[in-house]
Formats: structure tokens, C-alpha cells, sequence
């Protein structure tokens, strides 16, 4: 009992149900989340850590008393300074909200109203809550907007949302979150959609305001390496439970448990460097690229891939990684410079190459929703290269397609499923299936792996490169991972503001010396242990100062 | 973060273009959508000058009837100037088109400007009347089926929202007549309207158009406002706003309403510009002294620079009130409003 006076929040046995609604079957009621219970002091951060669907977001929300869609709070407690606030009724939530326990949402970009300025949203929950007069709201968001780095702080907060970048925005609604003053922060997710260059400023920014206000905070992320930089409790959900509860320590150097030692470990995969050059595959010669004719986005681009490896190309949104690919398909043709494929040189436009050209360079995609038909069973989508390429039919294809079904580790119980009744992960694994379908030599891969799950991500890196080892495909792996990269490449491309600024075999361009950005790229990629952001900022004051 | 390419690379002939577009976006695009306008308008004077000249049938031997000897008809042909070509005719029309001379009426040899001017009027009589009934009820049954979304007076706005727009708009006029004019005479058929009427008398006179036209375009004008409402209020800043722990009318008014007038602007636009181009039916049911029944009357006897002007007239209120919509939803338009 003494314990749970001195906690601001105190969760007790939640239990949340949601209702769905199957198709062809009556609506009915499953259990999304049970038994979760945790305790956070004034001043701390616990982390909430699990892949999609573990229920991060449902226990952060129910801080609020609030579901999204059907969800309901049907059992336990959400103690906030000894009150249950599931026993508020609505006026007593609407007190709540914005202005003891505030939300900072995934994707700011979202989150803010496009209407209207960022100063008039950030200062709007304090205001209509009565906390502060208008004066002194906007006094406190010029001041939070210094804490949090923004540049110009006394006009920040006269732009809109879209003046704005990403990472500002979240920035700005974190402030947002701290305007009222509030007890309890519930961060969801605050630097998922970031680059990690940004990532790292954000995630320092809210660490420093942490500090400075003494406000507890839920941090909820899928990145274990990112919430061991802030938190300073961590549990460990799945499928709606808890796996394991501890200290930011504990969790990070002494896991108990399987699930959880698997996802401190998943950064682990190794790869051996190939380094046999003799057999060129793809090669770039100073590509210029532009859309409209105007907008020039990639500038004198070069670089090459043998057979059977993989060139990584590594590089934050923005830089031009993305219309390479489309460069290479043909979807996009260069305004100047040259494709060479298998010594031969590649007609530009997607129009004057032959069926055998598209044939041999396939591509996945990031999203393999939107990638798939929603109205083809996966025999379909699979089926439909081998009829296109090799033109079979009847039973021939239908063994093909098991073929690939088995190569992919699925069974031949998928056959007839369609994409909705697929996981995140099976649903990439066809779109891998369909790419092998055409025996390709050169297989582009847009982020195939950055909307998963690290746990799923990490099959589907080991499936790449088992078919690699099988078939000698080469792989274009488009990432803004190093991780990935690590696991997976033999040359590196590093791109930026759509120029390369380094390229070569991965020993040697993830090796020291670094130019500034490849340095900048790597220092900022979260690393597995605890103390590692605060070491980082360190030695870039030092460095600022020795300037 | 999505730095856009630093600009000094780009070539530098494109540089005076490329900065009037994004230093005045909002400017551009308004005077973009003007001159589209103005070269639809032309587009379709050519469509509509075409078309009446491909028409089956003659004036003259339609206004000669039985005595159409071919030297009448050529006599007749020559009077009015059809024995020119084309286009020395269709650039003559335009040119005076323009100067607001529509020519005279081969029937009635009245001039067909003056005829116009008095029936125009009171065809926007009758729309803006309809506009001013249904596009404050339409929007606010949109407000009301999205409050009461998926209950029951929600389906109630939907069903009869849907039964009023499935029926077309002269059986609707039949319909209204029979019951309120015929079975319970509280309304007068037909809807004679002359200069010296008095105002209300006017309005009386009018009532059972307007309704019809109403019902016409109520639905449309609902259902697109109950689902610009609808995926408004399903979008992230509304959550946040509910986070934030505003009031429902807080939430609506300031955060939900500046983004759902873009929408509705357009479909409020697009109706009342089919209010104007839908009342030539609805004239013709009700005997109305409108546009629509000139236009009706002229294609009858092959008035051609009657009908020509109609058309023209109905493709510019037409194409002019998509225009005004275009050019407030790109002003409502946070991002043009105020560019990076």
C-alpha cells in the first residue's frame, strides 16, 4: 500500500477488449490485452516494448481512459495520484485529458490539424483548460520550443504544419505535450517515422525535457535500442501480456526470457563479405535524374554490383535512394548517363525494353499491401509471372508455385489465401515469391523490411540471403538501416541530397576514415546499451567546442 | 527530414519560372483556373455552334411548312445569312457574342439579348430561391447524419435522401402538382409569373418549382457534406483534439470544420450550377417564363440563334460556378495559402 501512494500511476490487471467483426459470422468480442500491471514514479520513464499488435498503444491510450475504434476498458485499474480514472465519467476525462496526461501521436504530420498555426494547437489544451491565460501559454511554448531546439523559437509558432519539417513537428508536439504542464506524458511511437540522423535530435530533445520538468512519461516504441536511451523501466509486451518487467538494465543486459533475449539480439546477423569482382552484374555510369524536368534529384550517380551479391544503398528520406530504383526499372528514365546490365546497355524508358529485359530485374517493395491485388489468392499473384514470362499453365504452374511456396517456407496450405488473410511477414514473402517466380538476376528491394517487426525483419533478411546463396541473385537493398546493412551487404552506397558521397565494399565503407555525413549517419544509429545517447551528445559537445 | 534539392543547381533558365510559381502558388493556380475557364468557354462555343449547325432539319422549310418551294427557302436562307460559310458565321456570332449581341430571333425577329435578359432573370429567380432552401438544409441533414451515424434517423436522411434522387425531376414536378396543387389546392399551377407581380405573390407563384428543384439536388449536396464530415472526424488531429480533452462542439467548429469546407464547397458549387442548367425541365413542367422554355421553344421550331445563345449562356453559369469552387477550395488551402 505504501508503495502505491508514492506512484503517480499505478495500472492494476487491465484488461481491454475489442469488438470484431469476421466476416459472414455475427460480431463478437476478443481479448486484446489481460493482466497488465505496472507502477511509474514522478520523474521516471518506463518504456513499453513489443512488435505490432502486442498492445503498446492500447495500454499507453488507457492512461487517457480512451480505445480507438471498439476498444473498450472492460477490467482493472488506471490509477493517476491514487484516482481511478476509469471510474471519471466524461467531463471528468475531458479535465484529464491535455491537461494531466497528455499524448504525443506517432506521426505529427498526422496529428496536427493542417488548418491551423502550430502555436495556436500547441497552446490550445492549456488555454481551454484554464492552466494559463493565452499570455502566458504562448510565453511557455517560445520557451518549450527553445528546450526542444527548434530554430527561431519566438516564430516557430506562427507557422502551419506543412511549413514544417518531420522532425520538427514531432518536436513541436512534444511540446505540445509539455505546455499544460502536464503529470504524465504518454509518447507513442515519437521517432518511428524519423530518419535516424533526426531521430536522434528528437530523442535528445525529449530526454533534456524530461530532465527539466520532472514529468513522468510511458515512452512506447518497437526499437529496443531506442528506449533504452530513456527509459528507465522496461516491459516487454506480447500479444496483449506481459513478458517481462524490470529496470532499463536488467531488461537490456540480463534478459530472462527468450522472446525478450531474441529482440536484444536481432541487430546480431552477420554476413560474409563477398569480394569476387570478376562477374559485373549492373553497372551505373553518372546518372542524372529529375521529375517534371525540373526537379532535379539525383546528380551524377555511379556505382556497380557483381553476380550474386548484394549493394546496399544507404541514405535518410530525401536523398534519392528511392528514384534510383525507379531509375534502374526503367520507370523512371535518366536525364543523362547509362544502365549497363550484363554488358549489354539498357534502353532508358520502361517502353523500349524487351519483355527478357524486364524479366531479369524484378523488384519488392516496402509495402507489400499496397504491392499485392487484395482481390488474388496468392496462387494468383505467384502464378501470374510464370504465365507472363514462361507462359504455364494448368498443373505446371500450379507445382511452381508450390515450389516457391516451399522456397519461401511457406506451405501449401497459402495457396488459396488472399493478402488479407496473410501476416505482415507471409505477405512479404509472397511479394519475395512473385520476384523469384521470374528468375531474375537482379532483384530491387525498396525497404522491404522497415514496416516489420525486428523480429519478423530479421526472417526475411535470412530468406534473402539463403535464396542468394541458392539461386545467385543479386540483390539492390534500398535501406536507411545500418543494422541491414551490416546483415547483409557486400558494397555500400551512401547517398545524400541525391549525390553519392561513398561508395565501395562494405569493409571498406563502414570503415574509418568517415566523410561527415557517413560519420554523422552512423554515430546516430541507437545502439543496444544503456548510456549510449548521453555518450554521443557528449562527444559532439566536445567537438562543438573544440571548434 | 525532406530538404528539397538546393535550387542553385537547377538550370538557370528555368529559375524566373520556377520562383513566380513558389513565391505566389496561391496566385498561379487562381489565374491558371481562370484561363482554363476562359478556353473551355471557347471549347464548347465551337461544341455548341457545331452542333446546332450538324442538327437534322432546316428553318426554312420548318417555318415554310407546305409552301417550301427551293427558291423560298434559298430566298429565306439568304436573308439570314446561311448561305455563308462556317466559320465566317461562327466568328461573326462570337464577336458579338462577346459584345453581349446574340442577334435577332428568326421566328419572332425580336432581339434575342433583350429576350434573354428577362428570362435569365427569373430562372436565377427560381435557382437561387431552391439554392438558398437547400444548401442550408443539406448541410446541416449532413451534420445530423453524422451525428446520429449508423442509427436511425441517419438511415431515415440516407433512404429518403436516396428515394428523392433515383426519381427524375419532372416526375417529381408531376407528383407535387397532383397532390398540392390538384388534390389539396394549396398551391398555384401553372407558375405565371409577369413583371408587375407583387413579391410574395411571386413566391407563391414559384413554390412548387422550388420544392422540386429542392428535392433534386438536397440529396447530392447531403450525402457528399455527411461524407466530408465523416472522414474529417476519422483523421488524427481529431483524435488529438479529443487527446487534448476538447469539447465535441470545440472539436467540430475549430478542427473539424476548416477542413470539411473544401469538400462541400465543391459539391455545393456543382449543384447550384445544376440548379441553373436543371431548371429547363422543370420550366417546361411548370410553364415557368424561364430560360429553359425559351431554349425548349426554340429548339422546336429550329430558332438557331436562340438556342446557340442558351447554351452558351447555361455552359458559362455552368463552368464559371465550377471555377469559383475550384478557386475557394484552393484558397481554403492551408498549403497554397501559405507557401514554405
Amino acid at each position: 500500500m505504501h508503495e502505491r501512494l508514492q506512484s503517480l500511476l499505478s495500472v492494476r490487471d487491465l484488461k481491454i477488449e475489442a469488438k470484431i467483426y469476421p466476416q459472414g459470422e455475427a460480431p463478437r468480442d476478443v481479448t486484446i490485452l489481460e493482466g497488465v500491471s505496472f507502477d511509474l514514479k514522478k520523474g521516471k520513464v518506463l518504456g513499453l516494448i513489443g512488435e505490432s499488435g502486442a498492445g503498446k498503444s492500447t495500454v499507453g491510450l488507457s492512461t487517457l481512459g480512451y480505445g480507438r475504434g471498439g476498444i473498450r476498458i472492460t477490467g482493472g485499474e488506471v490509477l493517476l495520484n491514487g484516482q481511478d480514472i476509469l471510474k471519471l465519467g466524461r467531463s471528468g476525462l475531458r479535465s484529464l485529458r491535455g491537461a494531466k496526461v497528455c499524448y504525443v501521436a506517432q506521426s505529427a504530420a498526422a496529428a496536427f490539424n493542417p488548418a491551423h498555426r502550430l502555436g495556436e494547437q500547441v497552446i490550445e489544451a492549456s488555454v481551454e483548460h484554464g492552466i494559463m491565460s493565452r499570455e502566458e501559454a504562448r510565453e511557455r511554448a517560445v520557451y518549450l520550443f527553445r528546450v526542444l531546439g527548434l530554430p527561431n523559437p519566438e516564430s516557430f509558432g506562427e507557422r502551419y504544419p506543412h511549413q514544417v519539417s518531420g522532425g520538427q513537428l514531432q518536436r513541436a508536439m512534444t511540446a505540445m505535450a509539455l505546455c499544460p504542464n502536464p503529470e504524465l506524458i504518454v509518447f507513442d511511437e515519437p521517432t518511428t517515422a524519423l530518419d535516424v540522423t533526426t531521430q536522434i535530435d528528437v530523442l535528445a530533445a525529449i530526454k533534456h525535457a524530461i530532465e527539466e520538468t520532472g514529468i513522468a512519461a510511458l515512452y512506447i516504441t518497437h526499437d529496443l535500442a531506442v528506449v533504452a536511451q530513456v527509459a528507465d523501466d522496461i516491459m516487454v509486451l506480447r500479444n496483449g501480456k506481459t513478458v517481462e518487467y524490470g529496470t532499463a538494465q536488467q531488461i537490456i543486459e540480463a534478459p530472462k526470457e527468450d522472446y525478450t533475449r531474441a529482440l536484444v539480439s536481432v541487430r546480431e546477423m552477420q554476413h560474409e563479405e563477398a569480394v569476387d569482382q570478376s562477374r559485373p552484374l549492373l553497372r551505373l555510369d553518372n546518372i542524372n535524374a529529375a521529375y517534371s524536368n525540373v526537379l532535379q534529384v539525383l546528380f551524377g550517380v555511379s556505382m556497380h554490383l557483381p553476380k550474386g551479391q548484394t549493394l546496399a544503398i544507404v541514405g535518410e528520406s530525401g536523398s534519392g535512394k528511392s528514384t534510383l530504383a525507379r531509375v534502374i526499372t526503367g520507370l523512371l528514365p535518366p536525364s543523362a548517363g547509362k544502365i549497363v546490365f550484363d554488358g549489354e546497355e539498357l534502353p532508358k524508358a520502361l517502353a523500349q525494353r524487351t519483355r527478357e529485359h524486364l524479366r531479369r530485374i524484378q523488384m519488392i517493395y516496402q509495402i507489400a499491401d499496397t504491392a499485392m491485388n487484395p482481390r488474388q489468392t496468392v496462387r494468383d499473384i505467384i502464378g501470374r509471372p510464370l504465365s507472363f514470362y514462361y507462359g504455364m499453365r494448368g498443373r505446371r504452374k500450379t507445382e511452381r508455385v508450390g515450389e516457391l511456396l516451399e522456397q519461401i517456407e511457406m506451405g501449401p496450405q497459402f495457396l488459396d489465401r488472399y493478402p488479407a488473410e496473410l501476416s505482415g511477414g507471409q505477405k512479404q514473402r509472397v511479394a519475395i515469391a512473385r520476384a523469384l517466380a521470374a528468375k531474375p538476376d537482379l532483384i530491387l528491394c525498396d525497404e522491404p523490411t522497415s514496416a516489420l517487426d525486428p523480429l519478423v525483419a530479421e526472417g526475411i533478411l535470412k530468406l534473402l540471403m539463403r535464396l542468394q546463396a541458392e539461386t545467385e541473385v543479386s540483390y539492390v537493398f534500398i535501406t536507411h538501416d545500418i543494422a541491414i546493412v551490416r546483415a547483409i551487404a557486400d558494397s555500400v552506397a551512401v547517398m545524400h541530397r541525391g549525390k553519392l558521397v561513398r561508395f565501395g565494399p562494405r569493409h571498406v565503407a563502414l570503415s574509418p576514415p568517415f566523410d561527415d555525413y557517413t560519420d554523422l549517419l552512423l554515430k546516430s544509429v541507437p545502439e543496444m546499451r544503456i548510456g549510449w545517447l548521453e555518450q554521443v551528445l557528449k562527444t559532439r559537445r566536445m567537438a562543438s567546442a573544440g571548434n | 527530414m525532406s530538404e528539397s534539392v538546393d535550387t542553385a543547381s537547377l538550370p538557370d533558365h528555368k529559375e524566373p519560372d520556377l520562383s513566380y510559381r513558389e513565391r505566389f502558388p496561391l496566385l498561379a493556380l487562381i489565374i491558371q483556373r481562370l484561363m482554363l475557364s476562359l478556353a473551355l468557354l471557347l471549347a464548347v462555343s465551337v461544341l455548341i455552334f457545331g452542333g446546332v449547325e450538324a442538327l437534322p432539319g432546316d428553318f426554312a422549310t420548318t417555318y415554310l411548312g407546305q409552301s417550301a418551294t427551293p427558291q423560298a427557302v434559298a430566298n429565306i436562307r439568304k436573308d439570314l445569312g446561311l448561305d455563308r460559310p462556317v466559320t465566317t458565321r461562327y466568328f461573326e456570332w462570337l464577336g458579338n457574342a462577346v459584345q453581349g449581341d446574340f442577334g435577332t430571333s428568326w421566328a419572332s425577329r425580336n432581339s434575342v439579348s433583350e429576350q434573354i435578359g428577362k428570362r435569365l432573370g427569373n430562372s436565377l429567380f427560381l435557382a437561387l430561391c431552391a439554392a438558398v432552401i437547400s444548401v442550408p438544409l443539406a448541410v446541416g441533414l449532413g451534420m445530423l447524419a453524422v451525428h446520429f451515424r449508423n442509427r436511425i434517423p441517419d438511415k431515415i436522411i440516407n433512404v429518403v435522401s436516396l428515394a428523392a434522387i433515383s426519381l427524375p425531376e419532372f416526375f417529381i414536378g408531376y407528383l407535387l402538382i397532383l397532390f398540392f396543387a390538384v388534390k389539396f389546392g394549396i398551391a398555384t399551377f401553372p407558375a405565371t409569373v409577369y413583371d408587375s407581380m407583387a413579391f410574395v405573390e411571386r413566391l407563391k407563384a414559384v413554390a412548387l418549382p422550388v420544392a422540386t428543384l429542392v428535392l433534386v439536388v438536397l440529396a447530392h449536396m447531403m450525402r457528399m457534406t455527411r461524407a466530408a464530415i465523416l472522414s474529417v472526424m476519422s483523421s488524427a488531429y481529431m483524435e488529438t483534439a479529443e487527446l487534448k480533452g476538447l469539447g465535441a462542439f470545440r472539436s467540430i467548429v475549430r478542427h473539424a470544420a476548416p477542413n470539411a469546407v473544401a469538400p462541400i464547397i465543391n459539391v455545393v458549387a456543382l449543384n447550384l450550377a445544376y440548379l441553373v442548367v436543371g431548371v429547363v425541365v422543370v420550366e417546361v413542367v411548370f410553364v415557368y417564363p424561364g430560360m429553359g422554355q425559351y431554349m425548349v421553344d426554340a429548339v422546336t421550331v429550329r430558332d438557331m440563334p436562340v438556342v446557340q445563345a442558351c447554351g452558351l449562356i447555361f455552359a458559362a453559369v455552368y463552368i464559371l460556378l465550377n471555377m469559383l469552387a475550384d478557386i475557394l477550395a484552393i484558397i481554403a488551402n492551408p498549403r497554397l495559402r501559405h507557401p514554405r
